[in-house]
């Protein structure tokens, strides 16, 4: 019997049943794109079949972090880009939780940028939402990892000089096994994506794209966007890792010219994921290693009966 | 010479092999009834450069490495050699760095034998080993050993023929190490080997002998096993329930790393190997919340990076245990080179208030038992504990009882409800697991968790502020609940650090001596010894050896300085940390209190410390001929 029963439990429940009553209104600005986020999750965790206690939200520091604030689970409100390593490591411990990891644009590309390219590259099967909003929404209105070249702002007052990351481009090159990009102007898709994403088994990297209507865009700026699998002016294949990426640099090209692409951009569903490896490979027991802590029956090997013979 | 005692250092190329022929050698003593102890000196490069294995052997418990050493089997520096011949070595004259280096050290009476196949008579001449060998009364004896092992073997059997030679030499059985080739070699190589270290052993018996140097005779009460410092920590912790790490690479902590990624596996547990020490931190995070017991480390730079989730680790709760192997700093320092400069950096790193637990292990007993006791205190209190050592304590290999390790497992997650617990303990009306509580009745301060996956066990873990659910809040009342309710913790840990089993801090010496000694962590046998040389000498001195950085044993060392007049504090570091330390926590005694330093990359010689207490207590004004430096009271 499994000592964690919330998991894998059938259970049709109300996306409301996600509303914390301690905090039920999120206390982003008006306007913000991270309500869109939010909504989108409500939608897509019950159409899953999930349940508050089998998800572990992880988050980062930032506007966006605030994130499991509003959400109603299981929550890890960590430090400043390192959602992806606890996340992960729950996940290893115990594969039977959903594990969804969220932050900002500059949590995950920049002072997390490490732990994004290796988590994607281990494609731990977990989904990772990044809030980008092309700015530091939280510290008041600095240049982000994913502001355009020329970005104004208090601490680039020149304008910056670099070039944005491409955070799709850098998912598919890292190894993501599911790449996306929504927004928070169009629920319905990423509620969608979201859905999907949760599903996959890999590592799901979802570039959301959430306005700050506070330091940086209104959300008229994402308006209109274009779903890739809906035009009939873009035609690749997702399961292509070429195409893909062709069809990624265009879409980091236009979107500071005002054309927002969105969609499903790579999607590979035969890769293993990591921990299915590891099991594979005898390198982590098949059975959560969680569970065994709360069996009695449990057998615990010491090293006085593994390990001592060859020091005598 | 009448030596009771050996002191056998192998000298080499890193890279020659000198750790397993070493260790072999070592256990062989260890099997035939001595109580060993070895020290492993490495310079910062795979391949080359001067590097010992050193073994003292002797009828008592051994405690430290001793006082220079009396026998040298110098094998030559295989890889000093360029091979195109014309050109000159790789890194200057190095191949008889093995010989010249060593010979500062070696006691007067002391044995030699070197590789006469790898050094030729200008080699030797130019080191004016004849000269110095008459002045010291060294026995020296030319052996082809490369010879010898080409002939029976091959070249890299060099080690073996040295063994040979040895045995021979100190009149010692082979028998042992051939049993130990025996379980680790097969088939050719045993073979070769076995005659290898037969030739060499009757060559070298039939030379004529003129040292009285002989391998001490000795026997043990109980069954014992040889067991280094890092495998100890690796141990207790698996012992203890640890079934994750995760970690970085990184000199010394990449032993206890290893050890651990090569057992878990089939302890049914997981090791990962991830981009940085933030990252390895974190997942150590990971992992204990989500309900497994586990662990990270790293040495002086690796564990700067984690700095931040340590914090976060005390301010989740999140328990877990952390391992600081230390070495000579600042920045990347002196990497294979010990000391306990990282003190302060362990106790107080992360912003806000510390709020963990700090152990210093002094001997590889300590090392298991502490391990054991990190995890148990870490999850019982859902606290961060951080392990330190250092690279004399994770690399030395001595001999303990079997029975150390013949105990009950520990795979209890301490403070954490079941899902039927879980069901009956207080909720907000919101569903949401009172996960943080402060009820002021509740006074170890310990608030029992829940686990991702329980039914109803929902709650926020954050970084900032929070209430009972872990909500972010920032209430002035609250805060200060919430802060006193996590420091209490710090009290009900002490108090139960007192009760232990197995104390953590161990006085030495007569109860009602004079002066006293005081020293943390690694230093620990080598202070003993140091005690045990003064009082044979006529002083009136006993030492407490400290393990509890955090909380702070005040008691203890209040009731050893209370009962001295004045106080040494050995330490492996250049601005008296743990003195310092002593001074914040009691508040007084600064006028008894003076320091013994060493920070030149060596750990401290008991004669060292001799010579440091008898300045200091004779005033204090002569300067050590050691490589030490005292510091004396303050307000003297
Ligand atoms: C180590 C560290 N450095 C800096 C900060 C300050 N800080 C908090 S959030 C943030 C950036 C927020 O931007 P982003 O990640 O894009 O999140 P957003 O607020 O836009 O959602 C910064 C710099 C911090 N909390 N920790
Ligand atoms: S500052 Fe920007 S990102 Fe933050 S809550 Fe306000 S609108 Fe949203
Ligand atoms: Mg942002």
């Amino acid at each position: 019997m499994s000592a964690f029963s919330a998991i894998g439990e059938e259970a049709e429940i109300d996306r409301e049943e996600f509303t914390p009553g301690i905090e039920p209104q999120a206390t982003w600005c008006p306007g913000c794109g991270d309500f869109g986020v939010l909504k989108a999750l409500k939608q897509a965790a019950p159409e899953v079949g999930l349940t508050p206690d089998e998800i572990l939200l992880v988050t980062g520091i930032g506007c966006s972090g605030k994130l499991n604030s509003y959400f109603d689970s299981y929550g890890y409100h960590s430090i400043h880009g390192r959602a992806l390593p606890v996340a992960r490591a729950s996940k290893l411990a115990n594969p039977g939780l959903t594990v969804l990891a969220a932050g900002g644009d500059g949590d995950g590309y920049g002072i997390g940028g490490n732990h994004f390219m290796h988590t994607a590259r281990e494609n731990h099967d977990m989904v990772y939402i990044v809030f980008n909003n092309e700015i530091f929404g939280l510290t008041k209105g600095q240049t982000s990892p994913t502001s355009p070249k020329g970005h104004k702002s208090k601490t680039q007052p020149q304008g910056s000089a670099k070039d944005p990351v491409r955070p799709l481009s850098l998912g598919l090159t890292s190894g993501a096994s599911y790449i996306a990009r929504t927004a928070a102007v169009n629920p319905r898709q990423a509620g969608e994506i979201l859905a999907e994403a949760i599903e996959h088994d890999g590592f799901a990297h979802i570039d959301f794209l959430t306005q700050c209507p506070t330091w940086n865009k209104d959300a008229k700026q994402y308006v209109p966007y274009v779903d890739v699998q809906d035009s009939d002016d873009y035609d690749f294949d997702v399961h292509d890792r070429r195409e893909a990426a062709e069809m990624m640099q265009e879409t980091e090209d236009v979107l500071n010219e005002g054309t927002v692409l969105t969609g499903r951009f790579y999607v590979e569903e035969d890769r293993p994921s990591y921990q299915q490896e590891k099991i594979d490979q005898g390198q982590m027991p098949e059975e959560p290693l969680a569970e065994r802590y709360f069996d009695d029956d449990a057998e615990w090997e010491r090293t006085a009966d593994e390990l001592i013979a060859r020091h005598r | 010479m009448t030596d009771t005692e050996l002191i056998w250092r192998l000298a080499g190329g890193s890279g020659d092999g000198m750790d397993s022929t070493g260790q072999a050698f070592e256990k062989a003593l260890m099997r035939m009834g001595l109580s060993v102890f070895s020290h492993r000196h490495y310079p910062s490069r795979i391949r080359g450069g001067h590097t010992y294995f050193e073994v003292r052997a002797g009828p008592e418990k051994v405690r430290s490495r001793g006082d220079g050493y009396n026998f040298l089997l110098a094998l030559g520096d295989s890889f000093a050699r360029n091979p195109q011949e014309d050109q000159p070595a790789y890194y200057g004259e190095e191949e008889v760095k093995p010989l010249s280096e060593n010979l500062d050290d070696l006691r007067e009476g002391g044995v030699i034998v070197y590789d006469e196949g790898m050094l030729d008579d200008e080699d030797i001449a130019d080191i004016e080993l004849d000269e110095r060998a008459e002045e010291n009364d060294w026995h020296v004896y030319p052996i082809d050993l490369r010879t010898i092992a080409r002939e029976h073997g091959r070249e890299i059997m060099r080690n073996t023929a040295g063994v040979g030679a040895t045995a021979a030499l100190i009149g010692m059985d082979t028998e042992p190490v051939e049993q130990l080739m025996e379980g680790r070699m097969s088939d050719e190589i045993l073979e070769d080997n076995l005659t290898v270290l037969e030739e060499a052993y009757d060559q070298v018996a039939e030379m004529d002998h003129t040292h009285d140097l002989e391998v001490p005779e000795g026997s043990h009460e109980a069954d014992q096993v040889l067991v280094s410092g890092s495998q100890a920590v690796a141990y207790g912790a698996l012992d203890a329930g640890c079934r994750f790490i995760a970690g970085y690479p990184m000199t010394p902590w990449t032993d206890v790393f290893t050890i651990m990624s090569q057992n878990l596996p089939a302890f049914g547990g997981i090791a990962e190997q991830v981009e940085d020490e933030i990252a390895a931190a974190s997942l150590a995070i990971g992992a204990s919340h989500a309900g497994a017991k586990a662990m990270s480390g790293s040495s002086g730079g690796g564990f700067a990076l984690m700095s931040e989730p340590l914090g976060l680790a005390e301010m989740t709760e999140t328990p877990i245990v952390l391992v600081e192997a230390m070495r000579a700093g600042p920045s990347t320092g002196m990497p294979t080179k010990p000391e306990q400069g990282d003190l302060e950096h362990v106790l107080y790193t992360s912003q806000g208030d510390s709020n963990r637990v700090v152990f210093a292990p002094g001997t590889v007993e300590e090392c298991y038992e502490q391990a054991r006791d990190a995890f148990h205190v870490a999850y019982d209190y859902q606290i961060p504990v951080t392990l330190v050592i250092d690279q004399k304590l994770s690399g030395e290999i001595t001999n303990v009882d079997e029975a150390l390790f013949d105990r009950e497992p520990d795979p209890s997650l301490g403070s954490v409800l079941t899902e039927a617990e879980v069901a009956e303990a207080s909720h907000h009306e919101s569903g949401v697991f009172d996960r943080y509580q402060y009820d002021p009745e509740n006074d170890d301060g310990v608030s029992p968790r829940s686990i991702p996956g329980q039914q109803d066990g929902r709650f926020l873990a954050t970084g900032n502020e929070h209430t009972p659910q872990g909500h972010i809040e920032e209430d002035p009342d609250n805060r200060v609940f919430q802060m006193d309710r996590r420091m209490r913790k710090l009290e009900s840990i002490r108090e139960e650090l007192a009760d232990f089993r197995n104390p953590h801090d161990s006085f030495y010496g007569p109860d009602d001596a004079e002066y006293g000694i005081m020293t943390w962590g690694s230093q620990q046998g080598t202070v003993e010894e140091a005690v045990d040389r003064l009082n044979d000498g006529g002083h009136s001195v006993k030492a407490l050896s400290v393990s509890d950085l955090m909380p702070y044993p005040k008691e203890e060392v209040t009731d050893l300085l209370e009962s001295v007049e004045e106080c040494l504090v050995v330490e492996m570091n250049a601005s008296a940390q743990f003195r310092g330390l002593t001074q914040k926590e009691l508040g007084r005694f600064g006028e008894k209190l003076s320091s013994l330093l060493k920070y030149n990359g060596n750990p401290f010689e008991p004669a060292e410390i001799v010579e440091g207490f008898e300045i200091q207590v004779n005033g204090g004004g002569e300067a050590p001929s050691a490589q030490t430096r005292i510091e004396p009271a303050t307000g003297d």
